[in-house]
């Protein structure tokens, strides 16, 4: 019973970290269809700013949940600005600029820091499930990924901010018409993914570890998440990440890490093949 | 090939030193000409880059060492290092490259058994004398090779008794999914086995898995007296901090096969890392007199740059270009064949982690082990075995009879 428990805490702290992954790369590649390949980076660097921040004397929660998304976020505007900017619309050369940026920032940051894993030590101890023990941290992750996808779904839905990014990004000319300039929609838009991939990265930096490689590790997830999230953003990736971070979890205590990674890609191989258009491209069509 | 801007930087460094050495170099006349090429091997970057990276600094203060001594055979020693980024295709590379372009006298390098499996067959084949520094699984049979670092018959032989007796008889066993994990997770439970224990489970991760939520799941699950792991590299470093934070410290202790080949002490807090139990043939902390010599020297030189060497990664590759010099020595030649027969002709060298003696039959070596515990960022030893020959190698291979061997044993034991 108790390892029962065990298991449904770790199925659904995977899924957290799957949310918390994708959500930034969400907003940038499913609100705005930009393919992101520096996304990774971009939770590499989040990861960076709290290691860093947290050894440099400040205190842990700042370090974790406030200053990356800060940094990472105005590092996504001046990317967006001199970047993302001239090339909406362009598929493929945004793919390709965006890839030299992400070996860009692997190997600045490799200069600046050093090729070596660092960390800190996740906080909040552990608690006992009958025999077992489990990470507190776990669960703060879990709550940040409903917390973030809160926030989320409060701005895109009740705020004007989030209704002029919507229209925005439905048809920028009609907002445009309505006297709404785009490219300020877009820009603000990409720093938030970018900010959001920031607190992903400051958040997961006391589980993983952080060195400047440690993006690779979660483009791909991140991505096959959302691709198969489809149209509706917020809710494909959460319907997503709870399928894929369920069959991944499941597969990983039944064998091994390995054979937990094949089952998330069979799965997404094998929905993709049936919906093509994500899973919210059949079904919940009118969600967020 | 591309440069990168370490390597260039590097060759401006190398550049600079060289100028500055002239004049030492000028003193000794002899040594103006023709240097000896010797390779090193070591990832520099990349999540194998803890080990790497004092190996290096070791095997560059042996040849300084080396060379302010005169060089070997009245020359001097060049020495080319490649970083091969803890990619094994850039480790073919730069072996093919080693053998071939620089027509090295010896490669010195590899770190993970992958590694070495991939380089061995491409110095062999070249005539390319190798030397693998790294403690290891054990069974490399091959006349080429010299592996100086410890095996399962002398490291773990030793780990798995001081677990059994002070924690209890059944382990879980967790390790690195490649030959070196497979191979020694095999010898953990030999000797589990033969101490009266069971090993419970045996778990085994790629090299880049961060996340071990799962797996300290079923440890717990699984109740084992102790935890053995077998993890490599960067990434797995994960596993002791999920491991504390967890709050398992406490209930179930950790002892490693490869705790402390890096600078994982250094990484982890006191609090995550103290306590997780080793066996190597050399730590920094050995109390003899010739390491306290030689961590002087090795600290006036580098200074502040000097890294912490950890277990017997750093310190074998130091000792490996000193057999090999003293094979050369013997020889009174850098001829691929005369320094093999001259390095089985019974080497036997004072070093800072005790008396080393090559094994003409195995081209293993015979070496002191010591069991430590984590302690503050470094290792207290607990204790001591001197003189622990490569029983493992030794059962099944003899180069003296078959010379012309050319494989890797594995022990035969179902998990």
């Amino acid at each position: 019973m108790d390892y029962a428990v065990v298991v449904a805490l770790q199925i659904v702290s995977g899924v957290a970290t799957l949310v918390i992954v994708s959500l930034g790369l969400a907003v940038v590649f499913g609100m705005m269809r930009v393919i992101n390949l520096a996304h990774g980076e971009f939770l590499m660097l989040g990861g960076y700013t709290a290691i860093l921040s947290y050894g440099h004397g400040i205190n842990l929660w700042l370090s974790i949940l406030l200053l990356p998304p800060i940094a990472v976020g105005l590092i996504g505007a001046v990317v967006e600005r001199l970047l993302i900017r001239r090339l909406y619309g362009r598929m493929i050369d945004t793919m390709l600029a965006t890839w030299g940026l992400s070996l860009a920032f692997i190997g600045g940051v490799t200069m600046l820091f050093g090729n070596s894993v660092t960390g800190i030590s996740a906080p909040f101890g552990s608690f006992a499930v009958g025999r077992f023990h489990v990470a507190g941290y776990d669960l703060f992750l879990v709550a940040a990924s409903v917390v973030m996808s809160l926030v989320i779904w409060v701005v895109l839905k009740f705020t004007p901010a989030g209704l002029i990014a919507r229209g925005t990004m439905q048809n920028a000319e009609m907002a445009a018409a309505l006297g709404v300039a785009p490219d300020r929609v877009y820009a603000m838009t990409f720093a938030a993914g970018a900010a959001l991939s920031g607190l992903a990265g400051g958040l997961i930096a006391p589980v993983s570890g952080v060195l400047p490689t440690m993006g690779t590790a979660y483009i791909a997830k991140a991505f096959i998440t959302v691709i198969t999230g489809g149209a509706a953003m917020l809710t494909g990736t959460l319907v997503a990440s709870g399928l894929l971070g369920t069959v991944s979890t499941v597969f990983t205590f039944l064998t091994t890490p390995v054979f937990g990674e094949v089952a998330l890609l069979a799965v997404a191989i094998l929905l993709l093949r049936l919906l093509p258009r994500g899973i919210t491209g059949r079904f919940l069509r009118r969600a967020l | 090939m591309t440069i990168s801007r370490r390597d260039a930087l590097k060759t401006a460094l190398l550049a600079a030193g060289s100028t500055l050495a002239a004049p030492a170099i000028m003193r000794h006349a002899a040594l103006g000409a023709d240097p000896i090429k010797v390779v090193g091997i070591h990832d520099a970057s990349g999540g194998l880059d803890i080990y790497g990276q004092p190996m290096i600094a070791c095997l560059d203060f042996a040849v300084d060492e080396c060379n302010a001594a005169g060089g070997l055979l009245g020359r001097p020693i060049e020495l080319i290092n490649y970083d091969p980024q803890s990619n094994i295709q850039l480790y073919t590379q730069f072996a093919t490259q080693a053998a071939t372009k620089d027509k090295a006298a010896v490669v010195h390098g590899g770190i993970t058994s992958a590694s070495r499996e991939a380089i061995r067959p491409i110095l062999r084949r070249f005539n390319t004398l190798y030397f693998y520094n790294t403690q290891y699984e054990g069974g490399v049979c091959d006349r080429n090779i010299f592996c100086t670092g410890s095996t399962p018959a002398q490291n773990v032989q030793k780990l798995v008794p001081y677990v059994q007796k002070h924690w209890g008889k059944n382990v879980y066993i967790v390790a690195a999914d490649y030959n070196y994990g497979q191979i020694t997770s095999k010898w953990i439970t030999k000797y589990v086995r033969e101490g009266g224990g069971q090993v419970l489970s045996a778990d085994f991760f790629p090299l880049d898995v961060t996340n071990f939520g799962p797996a300290i799941s079923k440890i717990q699950a699984a109740k084992p007296d102790a935890v053995v792991s077998a993890l490599v590299g960067g990434a797995h470093i994960s596993f002791y901090r999920q491991w504390a934070a967890a709050g398992l410290k406490k209930q179930i202790p950790i002892a490693s096969t490869t705790f402390g080949g890096g600078n994982e002490s250094i990484l982890l807090s006191p609090a995550e890392g103290d306590g997780i139990v080793s066996a190597f043939s050399y730590f920094q902390e050995v109390d003899t007199p010739l390491n306290k010599a030689f961590l002087e020297k090795f600290h006036a030189k580098l200074g502040a740059k000097a890294p912490y060497l950890g277990a017997e990664l750093a310190m074998r590759t130091y000792i490996g270009f000193n057999l090999w010099a003293e094979g050369v020595r013997r020889a009174k030649s850098i001829d691929r064949m005369t320094v093999i027969k001259a390095l089985e002709s019974g080497i036997s060298l004072e070093t800072p982690a005790g008396k080393t003696t090559l094994d003409p039959k195995t081209h293993h070596t015979t070496v002191d082990v010591f069991v430590a515990e984590v302690a503050n960022h470094g290792f207290k030893v607990l204790e001591t075995f001197p003189q622990q020959p490569p029983l493992d190698t030794a059962s099944v291979c003899d180069l003296a009879a078959h010379p012309n061997e050319n494989k890797q044993y594995e022990v035969d034991v179902k998990i």
